[in-house]
């Protein structure tokens, strides 16, 4: 039993985070193509519409409410002087409506998967297998969220968060997570499921999200080598013609150089 | 000035019969692949007409170009902040219906079906889901103005036009508008992309999209308003016309170009001064939006220009083909050819050269001399095709720039008349349409003798070194008849390299393929070599 609980919370988290990073690193490399959100609103906008915003934003409010969860010690929210049950009340109240309305986003999106013909259609073998862990994760962690309402609550922020950041410490403290009521070990579990299959799903689009958006220039000019040219009227180094000299390796592609090399 | 030069291309509408094979050889090239079924990077739509996707040219609807907002440019679908804020599901994204379902038949059923009373027919099957579909629209369903008015009612041009255009319609007028990429100076597409996989190449002007950077949030759709960006199903990447690239750097003119039975289209080579292109699509007033962008265009004939032009890296051959273009011609020489839509401000590079409707016997019925000038340039404005129809496509609701190009077609038409006849030309005609008797024949010329080497000046593309490595050794397959030998007329191959035919046992590679030797001499190879192997 003791050599199980250090295979489940001792190995396999690290096992799960090298899955993740070579597999997203081993995609990016070999299948940046497949870097996609697969959309489907050609097929479908009107559902979509609602499930789409409702899962993804609620998502990140659900992500936001783990690193506060996980990450931040009970001394130091003490040391700020918020009280316990009032930040209890604000988990409780944010995270459980975040985590409904993610819920109620995916059921939106998971009913449009299977009675849209069109987006059945376009739903591939990973997906099949992703979707049902993703709302199960869901389920756990809302059940989990739901016993906190109880007279007694297991304090996660003294079992689970210990575990979470001994992690990284490299000297995981299994017995405060094998200790943990159920519904946090099932969710733990299935979560760390989800993040192994992450790099081979379609869920590795997260991974994509357009941050550098914000910062740039509207109107992108490369050159055809596949450098990024300064956008005109800005001041830029160089000058983007005679800047094709690069190594040999580097040199722009064409479908005449391509022959000439064969 | 930041010189920077743009392959570009006019269309001569005078010629399009409506044949749709740009759009079959385009899609035979590009899109007949799954994914792309309902995707034209060409098309050819009737106007009026709803245009495809259907009303596209609706731009409250679909948000796409650019929008004045306190004197600064942003995209008409939103900023930054709130492009981010539609990630997960885009409001103005256009849905399948609006282009049409594509559908394939069953044929199967032509043989499969149980003998009976009736012909078995191939019931028409969606390619999306592969049921059983209704087909009710397709990518040129209104063509020639099929399906009336009621169809009719949906093109959002011609609601913008006055009521009494509107009636007078009942004197059906119709032309073709064929469609590609724009590659705009000011693209929107590009703009609006999140993931900036979309670009504009600096050497040729080339809209792209990075198919290995595209991560399929599909903003571009929105963002181009002449709906040219299209999402692909099944891959989850956007595509778009990529104005036949591969045969451009090889000197080549664009599939649809090649393949246009009227040969009508153009192309060239134009250079603008890239750091005007922010102010000129800001400009105030939209119907002004054609003249500025017009003197955003440079005159390669100006030796600044040409030194601006060697300045910033543009090759000589580049400038030189640059005063040779006929697009240029066209659209700054002879100022016949016009931007579609440039109330977009996208500074669209792909122009039309106005139809003008038959007019001389329209005038020729009414008692007038259908060949006089004077009478045939008062007639313009009451052609058969609306000057206002034609102004709303093509300088935003101003009929001036449109009379102007259709007056000068008129003015080639009365002076070649006389030319042809040997009769006395009048300078007159031409003076009348600011021209003179030389340039009304150079463009007369251009739009009807010019053959395949004048319509379509392309530069090759150049590198700006070569690597030392090749230099040295040359190209190894440069011999006669290799396979890099070049050959002007002939497609490119594909950059795949061919598999060597595997043979069992012994390899038969540097030996004569007996049913090849034509029986002459003793080639090499022809028996095989005393150290076993055949090298």
């Amino acid at each position: 039993m003791n050599h199980l609980r250090i295979a489940l919370w001792g190995v396999l988290p690290y096992l799960v985070v090298a899955v993740l990073v070579t597999g997203t690193a081993w995609r990016y490399r070999y299948d940046r193509f497949g870097f996609t959100t697969r959309s489907s609103q050609l097929h479908e906008s009107r559902l979509l519409r609602v499930g789409g915003p409702l899962f993804h934003f609620g998502l990140l409010f659900v992500i936001a409410g783990h690193v506060i969860g996980l990450l931040v010690p009970e001394s130091f929210t003490e040391r700020v002087h918020v009280h316990e049950w009032l930040y209890h009340a604000n988990a409780l109240l944010v995270g459980g409506t975040a985590g409904l309305a993610t819920l109620a986003g995916l059921v939106i999106l998971l009913y449009r998967r299977l009675r849209v013909p069109a987006v059945r259609a376009a739903t591939s073998r990973s997906d099949r297998a992703v979707y049902p862990v993703l709302l199960c994760v869901l389920l756990a962690g809302l059940t989990a969220t739901a016993t906190t309402m109880k007279p007694h609550p297991y304090d996660y922020r003294r079992g689970v968060s210990v575990w979470f950041r001994s992690l990284f410490m490299l000297d995981p403290d299994v017995s405060a997570m094998a200790h943990a009521p159920l519904a946090y070990r099932v969710h733990a579990l299935l979560a760390m499921a989800l993040f192994a299959a992450w790099p081979f799903s379609r869920l590795v689009h997260a991974f994509a999200a357009p941050v550098g958006y914000l910062v740039r220039p509207y109107v992108v000019y490369r050159s055809r080598g596949g450098r990024r040219v300064p956008a005109p009227g800005r001041p830029g180094p160089g000058r983007p013609f005679a800047a094709r000299s690069g190594p040999p390796g580097k040199r722009p592609r064409s479908a005449r150089d391509t022959l000439a090399r064969r | 000035m930041r010189v920077m030069a743009q392959v570009a291309m006019v269309m001569n509408l005078d010629k399009c019969i409506g044949c749709h094979t740009c759009s079959v050889t385009c899609k035979q090239t590009w899109t007949n692949r799954p994914g792309t079924e309902y995707v034209w990077f060409n098309n050819v739509e009737t106007r009026p007409g709803q245009g495809y996707p259907r009303g596209y040219e609706d731009q409250e609807r679909w948000k796409g170009g650019w929008q004045l907002k306190h004197g600064r440019l942003v995209p008409r679908s939103g900023g930054r902040a709130r492009r981010l804020a539609r990630l997960f599901a885009n409001p103005e994204l256009p849905s399948l219906d609006d282009y049409y379902e594509p559908w394939t038949y069953d044929y199967e059923n032509l043989i499969s079906a149980p003998l009976g009373d009736d012909v078995p027919t191939a019931p028409p099957r969606s390619l999306i889901d592969g049921r059983p579909t209704a087909v009710t629209w397709g990518p040129n369903w209104d063509d020639d103005l099929g399906g009336g008015p009621e169809h009719l009612a949906g093109d959002p041009v011609l609601r913008k036009m006055n009521e009494q255009v509107r009636l007078e319609y009942e004197q059906a007028f119709m032309f073709y508008l064929p469609r590609i990429c724009e590659h705009c100076l000011n693209p929107s597409c590009v703009a609006v992309c999140p993931s900036g996989a979309l670009y504009k190449r600096v050497e040729d002007g080339i809209v792209l999209v990075d198919q290995d950077r595209c991560r399929g949030w599909r903003m571009c759709v929105t963002g181009c308003p002449y709906k040219k960006v299209y999402f692909n199903h099944q891959t989850g990447k956007a595509e778009k016309c990529t104005f036949c690239y591969p045969r451009i750097e090889g000197g080549q003119p664009t599939v649809c170009s090649e393949t246009c039975v009227g040969r009508l289209r153009y192309l060239g080579v134009v250079l603008y001064d890239a750091d005007r292109v922010g102010d000129v699509a800001a400009t105030e007033n939209e119907q002004d939006l054609y003249e500025a962008q017009l003197e955003c265009f440079l005159d390669p004939e100006d030796p600044d220009v040409a030194a601006a032009a060697e300045e910033a890296g543009i090759p000589h051959d580049w400038i030189t083909a640059a005063r040779r273009s006929p697009v240029h011609a066209l659209i700054s020489r002879y100022r016949v050819a016009l931007p579609l839509h440039p109330e977009y401000r996208t500074m669209p590079m792909v122009w039309y050269i106005p139809p003008l409707s038959p007019v001389v016997d329209s005038l020729t019925a009414t008692g007038h001399d259908g060949e006089d000038p004077a009478k045939l340039f008062a007639a313009i404005d009451s052609l058969r095709i609306p000057l206002a129809y034609l102004a709303e496509l093509f300088t935003a609701g101003d009929p001036a720039p449109v009379e102007a190009a259709l007056c000068r077609l008129a003015a080639m038409r009365s002076h070649m008349r006389r030319v042809n006849l040997g009769e006395e030309q009048d300078p007159a005609i031409a003076r009348a349409v600011g021209m003179d008797g030389a340039g009304i024949e150079g463009m007369y010329r251009l739009l009807a003798l010019a053959k395949y080497d004048e319509r379509y000046v392309i530069p090759t593309s150049y590198t700006a070194t070569a690597p030392a490595d090749d230099l040295d050794s040359g190209c190894s397959l440069d011999t006669h008849g290799g396979p890099g030998m070049y050959t002007p007329d002939t497609f490119h191959a594909p950059p795949s390299a061919e598999p060597e035919p595997e043979h069992a046992g012994a390899s038969l590679r540097g030996r004569v393929n007996l049913l090849n030797w034509n029986g002459e001499g003793r080639p090499d190879g022809l028996f095989p070599s005393g150290d076993g192997g055949a090298r």
